[in-house]
């Protein structure tokens, strides 16, 4: 087993879920490649074959334009995430690109402290690697457990 | 909460006041159960497409009432209650599958596909003994069946023996509407739902409230996409229950929101990548926005190539599931199918311009139950209740409040 792999793996969802929780949503698009992918489904969706996304995006410029939605256009009430993310399964490795998936659970904590477990799911990465070695998302596929969303879907899972 | 019956009364101003006590009063949740979902009107249960082929069926409901839908053997479609004849257990548990008959997990009693009593366990017991009585109908205990009509592939069901053909019941109007979008076989492109933290009635207001949509949607104003300045209106139907409104992709307008200093009109806003509102005129119309309902709870949605049926399942008071799935047509090419993916992004619980729908509901759930006595304000557009060229009305909204008060006798 590649361990640095792994723990490489392991760190850029940790950094991933650190800046979604910690409301850097701005730093959320460098965690992409350029033309890097990132959709929202349901694990329904998916075992239908059926490619229809919450949220989908094909390059880090519409995760940008989310971004800027999110903080200037859209309205939704103050509220924050807490990923805990599980470990890595490193699925392929084949000309540079890592294929993994990730468990996560996400509790929602709203202005009003109400807490609650919002979403559970897996995420489907292909991890591409630069020159320097550090490690980002071509791809990033959230694959929700329900096909329930409470209320709204505001921040980025 | 219980209320007491002299509050249930409706404001003598008529359909230009709503009283908040309709959101919360568990008899009113009831009664509506009884008198709107399983009475004389026609409830969307699913897309044809849903149902691809012999023994597909799905769940689906009608108001409250669980409700399964099926294609039998000769390809016809039936629907009938998700409620077993014995113990009243739920008959299908998965959202849908294939099946040659159905059965009960609970003590295996048997239906076909059209909803019929088929067998019983060990009807005549075992070995002489036990069993059901020779002169016991269990059958006249079957699940209810609806009565079914299909419209450009859009399947809506009623138990009522009273509601009328369905295109007479929609009207001309909303009908052609309807046909303007369903105008090829469907490909189905996916769904997922929302739980609204809302009475079901707050969501359908939304809907059909015209008035708010460029102001509360900002992404949706800031890109033009729609605002009250460009071309279009609404359409309510004679029963006041269905709507539709609409506007034109291109924007006519001036500059009345910059002028008024709204939050919606911040011009330096731009998409970084505008690809995502790239759209084809379709029907060739020019029509860039059809947002449709029909009484209860039916949305039949285009938003530029984004095409979506959402359907309402009251859980509850204050707890409402908004069920959607959206489409595209068989007929697609690759962009196409890409196009509308892409547009998705403008819909549903995570959606540009439909993000603050799930929420905004909720917000009125939230201040109005301590209110119960007190009343909305609906007179935009003054206390009509007809189509009208422009969509700063609330005219649709009153023509809820009509079918609504006509179906229950308030």
């Amino acid at each position: 087993m590649n361990l640095e792999l792994r723990l490489k793996i392991q760190d850029l969802n940790a950094r991933y879920a650190q800046a979604i929780d910690d409301n850097k949503l701005e730093a959320w698009p460098d965690f992409f490649t350029e033309d890097g992918r990132y959709r929202v489904t349901t694990a329904e969706n998916v075992e239908r074959a059926l490619p229809l996304g919450m949220i989908y995006a094909t390059s880090r410029a519409m995760l940008r334009d989310r971004v800027r939605s999110l903080r200037d256009a859209n309205v939704y009430e103050a509220q924050r995430y807490r990923h805990v993310i599980g470990a890595s399964l490193i699925e392929a490795e084949e000309g540079g690109v890592v294929a993994a998936q990730t468990s996560f659970i996400i509790a929602r904590v709203m202005h009003t402290g109400e807490t609650t477990l919002f979403a559970t799911g897996r995420y489907q990465d292909r991890i591409v690697f630069d020159k320097t070695g550090a490690a980002c998302f071509a791809e990033k596929i959230v694959i929700l457990d329900s096909r329930l969303i409470d209320t709204l879907l505001a921040l980025p899972l | 909460m219980t209320m007491t019956n002299d509050v249930r009364h409706w404001p003598a101003e008529g359909l230009t006041r709503v009283p908040y006590w309709l959101y919360s009063d568990r008899d009113i949740y009831e009664e509506e159960q009884a008198r709107i979902f399983q009475g004389p009107t026609w409830n969307f249960l699913c897309l044809e497409a849903e149902l691809p082929g012999p023994g597909s069926y799905r769940r689906s409901s009608l108001g409250a009432m669980p409700v399964v839908v099926t294609r039998d053997a000769a390809g016809t479609l039936h629907a009938f209650e998700n409620r077993c004849a014995h113990r009243g257990s739920l008959l299908v548990l998965n959202e849908s599958g294939s099946a040659r008959d159905i059965v009960c997990v609970y003590h295996n009693w048997s239906y076909d596909l059209c909803g019929n009593l088929t067998g019983v366990a060990f009807r005549k017991g075992l070995g002489g003994k036990g069993g059901m009585p020779a002169d016991c109908r269990p059958e006249q205990h079957a699940p209810r069946k609806l009565r079914l009509a299909a419209l450009n592939g859009l399947v809506f069901g009623t138990l009522s023996d009273d509601t009328p053909d369905l295109e007479d019941h929609l009207g001309p109007d909303i009908a052609n509407r309807i046909r303007r979008v369903m105008r090829a076989p469907v490909k189905l492109l996916g769904s997922y739902s929302q739980t609204l933290p809302s009475n079901w009635k707050l969501y359908m207001e939304n809907v059909k409230d015209s008035y708010h949509a460029s102001l509360l949607h900002t992404f949706f104003t800031t890109f033009r996409l729609n605002r009250l300045s460009q071309k279009g209106g609404i359409v309510v139907s004679e029963s006041g229950g269905h709507h539709v409104s609409y506007s034109h992709a291109a924007d006519t307008g001036g500059r009345e929101y910059e002028q008024a200093g709204m939050r919606a009109a911040q011009d330096d806003f731009g998409l970084e990548a505008p690809q995502l509102l790239d759209a084809v005129d379709e029907v060739g119309d020019g029509v860039g926005l059809q947002i449709l309902s029909v009484f209860p709870t039916f949305v039949l949605q285009q938003i530029r190539n984004s095409l979506a049926v959402r359907r309402l399942v009251p859980q509850g008071v204050e707890k409402t599931e908004l069920a959607w799935t959206c489409f595209g047509f068989v007929s697609d090419d690759d962009a196409m199918t890409e196009r509308r993916l892409r547009q998705a992004n403008l819909i549903g619980p995570a959606g540009y311009i439909s993000m603050e729908d799930g929420a905004a509901p909720g917000f009125v759930q939230r201040a109005v139950a301590t209110a119960p006595d007190l009343v909305s304000v609906v007179e935009m557009g003054g206390a009509s209740v007809a189509s009208e060229d422009n969509r700063v009305t609330e005219a649709a909204v009153r023509g809820f409040w009509k079918a609504y008060r006509g179906v229950m006798g308030i």
